[in-house]
């Protein structure tokens, strides 16, 4: 078969959030292009959050993303307190945990069970999967279903959630809301351990990352809706205001939305990046499910990071169960936070991975600037580095099965486009 | 009764739109539930009921925006749901659509039992909270044909 002059296109990516294409050229057996190419239109989002007022942002930035509008909400009051001198802890940093482990275990579920599973079993999609194993299917759900109940009870509703304001919550759930929620989660940690047990089955291909990776750390957990420093694996942890001395943002052609590197270099953050640095620190349980599964101290293949989503899902829910235990209702449910000029930073761990913001705010308690930079962005030039080397190994497949696996490893980082907007079509041209 | 859409995106904001206008109405045994249109909840929303009713916005070409086109998905044969067809483009997450609910539903046994959808027209889903004209002249027509059905 001759690869002198190849061209493969898929007009639209599936089983991503929001809209992108993918541009790969091959000349002479050479990989010399390998675009994620994002055309989502910018939002602009930075823009309009400037002159509004300080307890703003944790709304609008929460319509960024209907599958982690958590992640938003929290890293945007985090940063907003940090500016006003004000660290938010105990019963009301728990609650926090509590609606951030919502998130996690109903983003994870989500994309394990309809976006990603289909890939490791040759199945087109869910309805595919769900059409030959629908009991998997329904356990999926059931435990994407105890993710929603947190935000329900939590949050307010379960999308774009209402109950969260700079200083913690308008209203904290009462004790037996809770004592009901985790009986409805109980079961869910059941369907968690045997969704390891069932992924950690699959065939992953071979593919060992590099990349330096990136999460944010906190000395006595795993690090979820916060943490006190951001630790890399190639070099000293360092604190979340210096964010913006080592991450820089750039703009590329090919691409709507930024693109970050760490000191120069591609990175990664998200579940490889979170597990490798920051194990440790994950339950007794998880450890031993991990263990089980074939996770070692690090895992740098990110076909396998399907395997960390669902160790990490196991993790959010023991999680959540204990705060519910040793949940008393804050009062009030939040704190006073006074305006007063100033900068403030805000990093938790979005499902995807590691979301920053920064917002400068006047005396007078309106935005001067925001900055806000997402996973999908700082994981872009690490994703196209993975496709040049799929694409490398992997040059006598044919067209088809070839674009197919670089949709794979695209998914592999369950990317979210519309949050790296500020949407993924695959175009591959052989020469 | 599932108002799909986001109030946000102008005309995307019909389904809500709709549901703000049956809450004054009375319906009894009717449950409101605005609605992204994201599958695994629209399969919870309307597993069981008798009757779903679904509202959302879609864009046409030839365009006639504000016109409403309804239709009773066939849920007794197997390959009913394609007069929906078996493409979407909703705005919602990582491309699922209704049409991809309704798949998903019936391999998890998950459909209402009867099942119809009114899809209206838009104009503009660029962002802001108002209706175009079209589409706002089209909401009390809808209503009024939505109020017939579920009172039956």
């Amino acid at each position: 078969m001759s690869h002198r002059a190849r061209q493969l296109q898929v007009s639209s990516l599936a089983r991503v959030e929001g809209e992108g294409a993918l541009h790969i050229k091959v000349r002479d057996g050479e990989v010399e292009r390998a675009e994620l190419r994002i055309y989502e239109p910018p939002r602009f989002f930075e823009a309009l959050l400037r002159g509004r007022r300080y307890t703003e942002p944790p709304d609008i930035t929460a319509r960024i993303c209907g599958i982690c509008p958590v992640a938003y909400q929290t890293s945007a009051c985090t940063a907003i307190e940090d500016a006003c001198g004000v660290r938010i802890g105990g019963p009301i940093g728990d609650l926090r945990r509590l609606l951030y482990c919502g998130e996690w275990i109903s983003s994870h579920t989500l994309h394990i069970y309809l976006l990603h599973a289909p890939d490791f079993l040759g199945y087109p999609d869910a309805v595919a999967l769900a059409t030959a194993h629908r009991d998997l299917v329904e356990r999926g759900l059931a435990l994407k279903k105890a993710g929603n109940a947190i935000l329900e009870l939590v949050g307010g509703r379960a999308i774009h959630p209402v109950n969260v304001r700079v200083g913690g919550f308008y209203s904290a759930p009462g004790r037996d809301q809770l004592d009901r929620l985790a009986a409805q989660l109980r079961p869910a940690l059941d369907a968690a351990i045997a969704t390891v047990r069932w992924v950690a089955g699959f065939d992953f291909p071979q593919l060992e990352l590099d990349h330096e990776f990136l999460a944010v750390h906190h000395p006595a957990r795993y690090a979820i809706e916060g943490g006190t420093t951001l630790r890399r694996s190639a070099g000293p942890a360092f604190s979340v205001d210096a964010f913006g001395n080592h991450v820089v943002e750039e703009q590329v052609k090919h691409s709507t939305a930024l693109h970050a590197r760490l000191d120069g270099r591609p990175y990664l953050t998200g579940p490889l990046a979170r597990y490798t640095l920051n194990h440790e620190h994950l339950s007794p349980l998880a450890r031993e499910l991990a263990a089980e599964a074939g996770l070692g101290d690090e895992c740098r293949n990110p076909f396998r990071s399907i395997v960390v989503r669902a160790v990490e899902t196991v993790y959010a829910v023991e999680e959540a169960l204990r705060l519910i235990d040793e949940y008393e209702p804050p009062e009030p449910p939040h704190e006073v936070v006074p305006a007063r000029d100033g900068v403030g930073h805000g990093v938790s761990e979005a499902p995807r991975g590691l979301l920053y913001h920064r917002y400068g705010i006047g005396a007078d308690g309106l935005v001067r600037s925001a900055t806000i930079v997402p996973p999908t962005s700082q994981n872009q030039a690490a994703i196209e580095d993975d496709l040049r080397r799929l694409v490398a190994a992997n040059l006598d497949l044919a067209d088809e099965p070839l674009t197919g696996l670089c949709e794979r490893a695209i998914r592999n980082y369950d990317p979210c486009i519309s949050c790296s907007t500020h949407f993924l079509e695959l175009t591959m041209e052989r020469q | 009764m599932i108002g799909v859409g986001n109030e946000y995106r102008r005309d995307d904001g019909i389904g809500p739109a709709l549901i703000a206008a049956l809450e004054d109405r009375w319906l009894p045994g009717v449950s409101l539930i605005r609605s992204d249109g994201e599958p695994v909840r629209l399969i919870e929303d309307w597993a069981g009921a008798s009757l779903a009713v679904v509202v959302d916005a879609v864009l046409c070409e030839p365009s006639s925006p504000g016109e409403i086109h309804q239709t009773e998905v066939c849920l007794q044969q197997p390959d009913g749901t394609k007069a929906l067809g078996t493409h979407s483009h909703s705005a919602g997450s990582h491309s699922l659509g209704i049409p991809d609910a309704l798949r998903l539903a019936r391999a998890l046994d998950r459909l209402p039992h009867r099942l119809i959808v009114y899809a209206v027209e838009a104009a503009d889903t660029s962002l802001g909270t108002e209706l175009s004209a079209p589409v706002a002249a089209a909401l009390p027509t809808l209503t009024e044909a939505v109020v017939q059905i579920l009172r039956k």
